[in-house]
């Protein structure tokens, strides 16, 4: 719920000075009209302890209650009877107070005299606090929703990038567990060695989730790891380039990034194609931009790559646009029998955590 | 009981793309003397030619191969052997077997799992033999009385492949394309290619644009497993796909004509222009 304008230290002293100064205002007009000092500052203390308790409590009312948009006659309404009781219970209280005091009924008459001028001062001034409450409330209001609503975005971004970073292929587990499995009776040195390259490439995998960002030259080395146990798994057929530039070493990129464009490269070149396949992988630096392009062989005849984000990139393309706002970060381009993904990594948004 | 003839040696092919999950096979296989692998192959394509080639008793088949897959290349062997599957992953697949009570390999597997699949197939081939050899063995029936006990190690040639195959299809890569043999060739058509599909006899013939090939599968399999946002059942014997339309007559009296822009012109009875109204949004 909203707080009261009036529980803020600030508005607080605002309020009650703003009554003082008009209180005394009041009575340098009512003296102005002829009035002894007395009965001019009794008459005005009262008048606008009155209104500015009507006041406090219509802000506060206002809290439990705000009026919908279409219901603005409700604050003329309020307003106008508050100045109505405020206007009798003045001339209920003053009358009887200053006339019997000081045994002048020049009060009295007085008083019936400018009744209307008092009552529609009064009226402006419920009016006006009234107004100002409910914009208050509605401020606050739309601001708490809209609280409400970034925190609910914020949560279920940050779970959407745990749960694309978090896809480890099951097939290529199992079918590494198969190939270790496979070489244990025959080659036990080299399924001793493998199941080493899949516990460090497992292990990186565990460490990286909880990174912002890497460096460029750890994560080809993680990516070292993951490429030996697919040739391990795909013999001669597969093979790999990896071109980079010194300038982009030290660049950083989300991690995990790489690694499924990498894997879903390899998928689609050896999964669509029967010969020999060659992945390249190319990284440089280009205008404060890490640029990596990674290129597989495919069969134009019985595939056709969407242009954008085709082909298990799509969770990539999210993630991208999910950590830099961007949609342009990721390309894909086609030439020939080779499908070639492009992407960018802005530079100076992420800052590596230590 | 006579059993089969001694020297005669059960015929195996392993089909699997990764080279230690074939040696694997081999390897389990050393215990059986009496099953011989007549070849290894990395693929769909070698396996089909390998299966024509030696005919054999018994394959192991993996589903995730390249270009296609290890179901899409059983529908294309006109009288399968027994298989055994063997997968590492593959959701669609397991679903597939599960519904049809096949028994697979789920890799990595042990000896013992292997031994259980293959003694199980050996059991009813020997039944089978035995009940060929047209000896005074019980008169089994195996591919039409239920299996006994726990689910069947192989899928036995026949209904049950069909229908294994039919659910299978519906996994999200095998509906993006259709596998047709044509001439001894394989080809792989993308359904985006298809211009409309028409019922004949057995078959369905699928119009292209490089021609039209026949496929031994119904219509209400094509209708069941094409998007139905993209093809359209606009008559008894023809589904369209809707992307190829460029107008449509009316014809007959309740019936229209569909002008695709090859310029062929596809039928479409009274409820096939109600469905093809909604699917175009008209």
């Amino acid at each position: 719920m909203a707080r009261s304008p009036l529980s803020i230290g600030k508005f607080l002293i605002i309020f009650v000075s703003w009554w003082l100064i008009w209180a005394l205002l009041q009575t340098v007009l009512l003296m102005g009209f002829g009035l002894r000092l007395g009965i001019a500052l009794t008459d005005s203390a009262v008048a606008n302890a009155l209104v500015a308790l009507s006041c406090g409590f219509v802000s506060n009312n206002l809290q439990y209650y705000l009026p919908k948009k279409e219901r603005y006659w409700y604050i003329l309404f309020l307003s106008l009877g508050l100045s109505i009781l405020i206007t009798i219970a003045c001339k209920g209280i003053l009358i009887p107070l200053l006339s019997s005091q000081h045994g002048d009924p020049g009060y009295a008459i007085f008083f019936s005299k400018s009744w209307p001028v008092r009552f529609d001062i009064i009226f402006l001034q419920m009016a006006c606090m009234t107004i100002l409450s409910v914009l208050w409330y509605s401020s606050e209001e739309e601001a708490q929703q809209i609280q409400r609503k970034t925190d609910a975005e914020r949560l279920s971004k940050e779970a959407e990038l745990f749960k694309l970073r978090q896809q480890l292929a099951p097939h290529f587990l199992f079918n590494s567990l198969n190939s270790i499995s496979a070489l244990t009776g025959s080659q036990p040195e080299l399924a001793r060695k493998m199941i080493q390259q899949l516990s460090d490439f497992l292990r990186s995998n565990l460490k990286e989730e909880e990174q912002q960002s890497v460096l460029l030259a750890e994560e080809l080395q993680y990516l070292e790891l993951y490429l030996d146990i697919e040739k391990v798994r795909f013999g001669h057929r597969l093979s790999t380039v990896i071109h980079r530039d010194e300038e982009s070493l030290v660049m950083t990129l989300p991690p995990m990034l790489l690694q499924p464009i990498v894997e879903n490269a390899i998928k689609f070149g050896l999964y669509d194609t029967t010969g020999t396949v060659t992945i390249t992988i190319r990284a440089r630096a280009e205008n404060n931009h890490l640029v990596i392009s990674v290129q597989n062989p495919f069969d134009p005849e019985t595939s056709r790559p969407k242009q954008g984000a085709g082909f298990g990139l799509s969770s990539i393309q999210r993630r991208l646009y999910l950590l830099f706002a961007r949609g342009d970060l990721l390309e894909t381009r086609i030439e020939g029998d080779l499908f070639t993904a492009i992407v960018k990594i802005p530079q100076q948004l992420i800052t590596p955590t230590t | 009981m006579i059993l089969y003839d001694n020297n005669y040696k059960i015929k195996a092919i392993i089909i699997d793309d990764e080279p230690l999950a074939r040696m694997i096979v081999q390897e389990y296989l050393q215990s059986y003397p009496q099953i011989e692998v007549m070849q290894e192959c990395g693929d769909g394509f070698e396996g089909i030619k390998a299966i024509q080639q030696h005919h054999p008793d018994l394959i192991f088949l993996d589903i995730q191969m390249p270009k296609i897959n290890g179901f899409e290349m059983l529908e294309l062997v006109e009288d399968p052997p027994a298989v055994i599957f063997t997968t590492a992953f593959d959701e669609y697949a397991i679903r597939a077997f599960e519904n049809h009570a096949v028994d697979y390999l789920l890799k990595p597997f042990t000896k013992q799992r292997f031994d259980k699949a293959v003694s199980k197939w050996l059991d009813q081939y020997t039944l089978h033999a035995s009940a060929r050899s047209g000896a005074e063995a019980p008169p089994a029936d195996a591919s039409s009385s239920p299996d006994e006990g726990a689910p069947g190690a192989s899928v036995s040639p026949g209904n049950k492949t069909r229908e294994l195959l039919d659910t299978a299809a519906h996994s999200p890569s095998q509906q993006q394309r259709v596998v047709v043999k044509t001439g001894g060739k394989i080809k792989i058509i993308p359904v985006e290619d298809i211009h409309y599909l028409e019922a004949s006899d057995d078959y369905v013939k699928i119009h292209t644009h490089n021609g039209a090939f026949l496929k031994n599968k119904t219509m209400n399999y094509f209708e069941q497993v094409l998007d139905p946002n993209h093809f359209v059942r606009t008559h008894r014997s023809y589904i369209l796909n809707v992307q190829q339309v460029t107008r449509i007559d009316p014809y007959e009296k309740d019936s229209h004509l569909c002008v695709l822009q090859s310029g062929a012109q596809v039928p479409v009875s009274k409820a096939g222009y109600v469905k093809l109204k909604a699917v175009l949004g008209l």
